[in-house]
């Protein structure tokens, strides 16, 4: 038989599943990142922007929702590098292109409740700000958007804890991240299902403490008016 | 252009028009109010009130017509102008419009950081001053949605008051409001007006605008149809349009004693 689970975790799992965690870590959080702020952009621009603005966003989104995320990944790693305008051509990194890849697909969904956020503000806050003199912009920035924001941080929170799951398929365009780094472990060990399910464990863990810090957000943005929901 | 002196009318429409769905909401409407004037808007709902309230600050933009602001003509191209003019053109509305995510005293205060540029402690000092005058400096940290339906709509109009405007446009100012919640409200504006505050203000409150009104303008189909001091459209013996208006309205509301007794000055 082969060595117990604890001192195989101890010895091999564990050591691995750290690299690929921090490797993890440093795709989901730029990430994530990079999707609030295209998600916020495309989701003011989808309620504010001129009209072929929001057109192009409206593309934007329609596009990026509506693909396989594992399609998009293998065309920013495998696909681009092949077009090339005026003999330029740009190659992807296998860690920049995940980022690339969650980046703008977690913006499309951001945006959709960036959007439902804005559109939830009363019309009537925005002229009432216009009439004190401010411009349509500060109208936004200042009145609008810290109330659809929180409305929809809860929203914005769940893509997150989805960003972070499928942060595992960076694994199939070489990241060793989290599950690249269990699938080795498990191809050279055999031991698949320890392995598979201390993968599981450790993205319930991620997904728990990344609940538990969206929930202080929120706490700290909570004003009378725009409480959670008590259960 | 001249001078603006103490004849100038401090705002001026003429000839407003504004055409909403096929309808002209605004038929060829003008006006002017001299500093310290009341003057208040009746009529049935749909005459086109609260679209003139609106033109005359540019939130709905009149298809034609110009808006002179001390005798000089706003030019809504151009933002800054539109923005320095809407800071001097106070509005109040029927449904108060406060921001929700901000408290009483950063409701009044927010405008006068990114607009006027104040520092945050001059203004939350003008804040304060502000919720005291319509008494509700012990509210100043309360959210909307803890401040009663009365209490909002004063604190919307001391973030108006807070611009220092030359004139203020109320558009209904207790038409979403329970009835014990009016007199407060009322109070208020009772004290702006006696305080020489210029105002154009629309609303159904026949008898309470009747003591403060220098003149009712009577508005029906989007065009001014009669206008004069409440004496001479609802005094003894007169037959107006605005009389059998008001007879109506305190006929349905019950307001004041006999059918007509209420609009008789």
């Amino acid at each position: 038989m082969s060595t117990p689970y604890f001192e195989f975790l101890r010895a091999e799992l564990a050591p691995g599943l750290l690299d690929g965690l921090w490797v993890s870590l440093l795709v989901i959080a730029p990430s994530a990142l990079l999707g609030a702020c295209i998600g916020l952009a495309a989701g003011v621009l989808r309620v504010y922007g001129p009209k072929p603005v929001r057109l192009l966003t409206e593309a934007y989104v329609s596009l990026f929702r509506g693909t396989p995320l594992v399609v998009q990944v293998f065309f920013w790693y495998f696909a681009l590098p092949y077009i090339s305008i005026g003999g330029a051509s740009i190659v992807l990194d296998p860690v920049p292109a995940a980022i690339l890849s969650f980046g703008l697909c977690s913006g499309a969904y951001q945006s959709e409740y960036i959007r439902g956020g804005l559109m939830s503000i009363k019309r009537g806050q925005i002229r009432a700000a216009l009439a004190l003199g401010m411009t349509t912009r500060q109208a936004v920035t200042s009145i609008v958007l810290p109330q659809a924001f929180r409305r929809a941080l809860p929203g914005c929170g769940n893509e997150v804890i989805y960003l972070i799951k499928y942060s595992s398929l960076a694994s199939i365009i070489t990241v060793n991240e989290l599950t690249g780094t269990a699938t080795t472990i498990a191809k050279n060990t055999w031991r698949n299902i320890e392995v598979f399910c201390t993968l599981g464990v450790y993205y319930l863990v991620l997904v728990t403490l990344a609940t538990w810090l969206l929930r202080l957000l929120e706490d700290a943005m909570s004003v009378p008016g725009f409480e959670r929901p008590s259960a | 252009m001249s001078q603006p002196s103490e004849t100038t009318p401090i705002l001026e429409a003429r000839g407003l028009v504004k055409v909403l769905g096929g309808n002209r909401v605004l038929d060829s409407v003008s006006l002017s109010i001299g500093r310290g004037r009341v003057k208040v808007l009746i009529g049935p709902s749909g005459a086109g009130k609260s679209t003139l309230l609106q033109c005359l600050n540019f939130l709905m933009p009149p298809d034609s017509g110009h808006i002179l602001l001390e005798g000089r003509e706003v030019n809504a191209q151009s933002r800054k102008e539109l923005c320095a003019f809407r800071q001097q053109v106070g509005m109040i509305f029927q449904d108060f419009n406060l921001f929700d995510h901000l408290s009483a005293l950063e409701n009044v205060r927010v405008a006068l950081m990114k607009v006027k540029g104040m520092s945050k402690l001059d203004a939350t000092e003008r804040a304060i001053a502000e919720l005291k005058r319509v008494g509700l400096a012990d509210r100043a940290a309360n959210y909307p949605a803890n401040l009663s339906g009365g209490q909002k709509q004063r604190v919307a109009i001391a973030r108006a008051l807070a611009m220092d405007p030359k004139v203020m446009l109320l558009d209904e100012p207790t038409s979403a409001l329970d009835p014990e919640l009016i007199g407060e409200v009322l109070s208020v504006i009772r004290d702006l007006a006696q305080g020489g505050m210029t105002m154009i203000m629309a609303t159904h409150q026949i008898s309470f605008s009747a003591s403060l009104a220098d003149e009712f303008i009577f508005m029906e189909k989007g065009r001014v149809v009669e206008q004069g001091s409440p004496a001479e459209l609802l005094g003894r013996g007169v037959s107006s349009r605005t009389q059998s208006f008001c007879s109506k309205i305190s006929e349905l509301t019950g307001e004041g004693g006999g059918a007509s007794g209420e609009c008789r000055l």
